[in-house]
């Protein structure tokens, strides 16, 4: 094992008193990124795993790859069809490579060069979460947005959303959010209307007469059609963010997801159920005239729900919680797509004031059981 | 003066600044920071009516029985707002309209009536009036410098003289956009978070345990 020895020969420096003691934290960081930790929990009484933070996160990863790969693809195959262009298999997927790669690296340069600078002055390790942020947060961006705002709002997620808190697992807002959040507040006309959605449409260059990048959600809020047909909507070859078109793929990562039993099932489950009752209820009052289902297909629903909404720090942490958290994010994310018109797209808002309100339904859910139990104790008495 | 009425003097600017030490006037430090100018004349207005109400409440401090001490605080201040807002109205009527309200709020604004209750009306009218005068330039000082923020990264202007050029936007070919989030009142409490953050890790006395 060459690597092993390496990294042994290279510790005695990057502990503590070492010539680079004060690098701790970033040697600690990147040993255990390479090797799986032998130290033991020293107090406490604690439930093991196998599976460590590390490697969930890796998983988690993993879940997104399906959605991150079909993602390059329909960069690619959206930019070619707004050019006229028949858009081949492999060409596609390259120049969505190119087009989003960039995205990716000053994600995570920008989020890991700010944890990495927190955990050194601090004192503790470098946390994990990141691994996981640094991903989803490219991936719920419109893809021609210039990088320096996405290293601005990785850099504003990560100070404000989580190291303020204390870091990882103790903030309260999903991270990859409030960078969404923080991009679609600051620079609105970069993340919204019909322009920003395909690679280089916005430039105008080469596109074809009488275009329209406009997204089905767009066209459910102006003329209640879906501007697709539900098949491409449910494949993903409709315009959108980079990773939540694909309504397949994300599935695909569900799968991986519960089958690991990371995500939550009854999170995922009842933010469709939710979805699905309040696009219902709007459906039969004649509030909006398309069918109830094209809620779960298009936008950010699938990838919110999946990935978002089952986030297990800023989800609620009880099991009744976790149903009804869950079927508000959903019934609220139709609600503002249906009734607030200035926002075609009501997931993103609707996960961060869930994570807002998920400790409180957390506290209800644990003091009813307490008195539940209390009432027992008295009728046994 | 004195080295006692000195610190009366200058210890609202840091150690007991009424914003960030004790986070009193936040909400017109999150309603008129938008812009620098208004910020300004707002910090004016403020340690005006600090200063003499400190001072009219010093002096009347043995004649007033505790009871209605209330009710005589808020005339005071009341008139005082209303002689601040009549002569804002009068030399500077642009920015007058840009506060709008937050001028006759004053009235409102806990520095004020927080400094006659723990301060005015326990001590002579000079430190009094030192006491005002100071907790309105700490308050200010806040004030001034969310504001320093915000026109400048939200407006790309100062005291609305422009400051980032033209050609840098990206309409105008170039790769810079202002902050919207900069303009909406959520970003000042972030701001005067940060302001508490650097304040705090400077003076450790002050971090909470």
């Amino acid at each position: 094992m060459g690597l092993r020895k390496i990294v042994d020969n290279l510790k005695p420096a990057f502990s503590e008193g070492g010539k680079f003691g004060f690098l701790a934290s970033t040697f600690d960081a990147f040993e255990t990124f390479l090797f799986v930790p032998n130290t033991t929990t020293s107090k406490g009484a604690h439930i093991r795993d196998c599976n460590d933070m590390k490697r969930t996160m890796i998983v988690v990863v993993v879940a997104l790859l399906p959605a991150l790969l079909f993602g390059f693809y329909n960069t690619g195959y959206q930019h070619f069809l707004s050019q006229g262009v028949a858009p081949e298999f492999w060409a596609s997927l390259w120049f969505g490579f190119l087009k989003v790669l960039p995205l990716i690296v000053v994600s995570y340069v920008v989020g890991l060069a700010i944890e990495f600078g927190f955990a050194q002055v601090r004192g503790h390790e470098v946390n994990e979460g990141f691994l996981v942020t640094g991903l989803l947060i490219p991936m719920i961006m419109p893809v021609d947005i210039p990088l320096w705002m996405v290293a601005v709002a990785t850099a504003f997620s990560v100070v404000f959303g989580k190291e303020v808190f204390g870091g990882t697992g103790m903030n309260v807002f999903n991270p990859a959010l409030l960078a969404r959040a923080f991009v679609f507040f600051a620079y609105t006309p970069f993340i919204s209307g019909a322009e920003v959605w395909i690679a280089g449409l916005g430039s105008g260059e080469g596109v074809v007469d009488g275009f329209s990048g406009a997204t089905p959600l767009e066209h459910m809020a102006t003329d209640g059609t879906l501007g697709y047909s539900a098949l491409d909507a449910f494949l993903g070859f409709i315009p959108g963010c980079i990773g939540e078109t694909s309504t397949v793929a994300i599935l695909l990562g569900a799968v991986v997801l519960l089958f690991t039993g990371i995500a939550s099932w009854r999170t995922m489950f009842s933010v469709f159920v939710g979805g699905l009752a309040m696009g219902y209820l709007f459906q039969w009052t004649g509030v909006t005239a398309y069918p109830a289902w094209w809620h779960l297909i298009v936008g950010g629903f699938a990838f919110g729900a999946v990935f978002m909404a089952t986030d297990p720090v800023t989800s609620a942490q009880t099991d009744t919680g976790k149903y009804i958290v869950g079927f508000m994010t959903g019934a609220l994310a139709v609600l503002i797509r249906a009734v607030n018109p200035a926002y075609p797209e009501g997931m993103m808002l609707s996960i961060l004031f869930m994570n807002a309100l998920a400790p409180l339904v957390d506290y209800y859910v644990v003091e009813a059981n307490i008195r539940r139990r209390n009432k027992r104790v008295k009728l046994a008495k | 003066m004195s080295s006692k009425n000195f610190k009366y003097l200058t210890g609202p600017f840091s150690a007991n600044n009424p914003v960030i030490v004790q986070i009193l006037g936040i909400c017109s430090a999150l309603a008129v920071t938008v812009q620098l100018k208004p910020a300004i004349v707002m910090a004016l207005s403020v340690t005006v009516v600090t200063a003499f109400a400190n001072l009219v409440m010093s002096l009347l401090r043995n004649g007033v029985p505790a009871r209605i001490r209330i009710i005589v605080q808020l005339v005071v201040i009341a008139a005082l707002v209303i002689l601040v807002d009549q002569v804002l109205k009068a030399y500077v009527y642009e920015v007058s309209k840009q506060l709008s309200v937050y001028v006759g709020l004053i009235i409102t604004n806990c520095i004020v009536m927080g400094r006659i209750e723990a301060f005015a009306l326990a001590n002579k009218p000079w430190p009094a009036l030192l006491d005002g005068i100071g907790n309105g330039l700490g308050y200010g000082l806040i004030l001034v410098v969310v504001a320093f923020f915000r026109e400048l990264l939200g407006s790309g202007s100062l005291l609305g003289y422009r400051i980032v050029p033209e050609s840098w936007y990206i309409a105008e070919g170039g790769y810079y956009a202002n902050c919207g989030l900069m303009l909406f009142p959520p970003m000042a409490l972030i701001i005067v978070g940060c302001i508490i953050w650097v304040h705090r890790s400077r003076n450790k006395d002050l971090q909470e345990k």
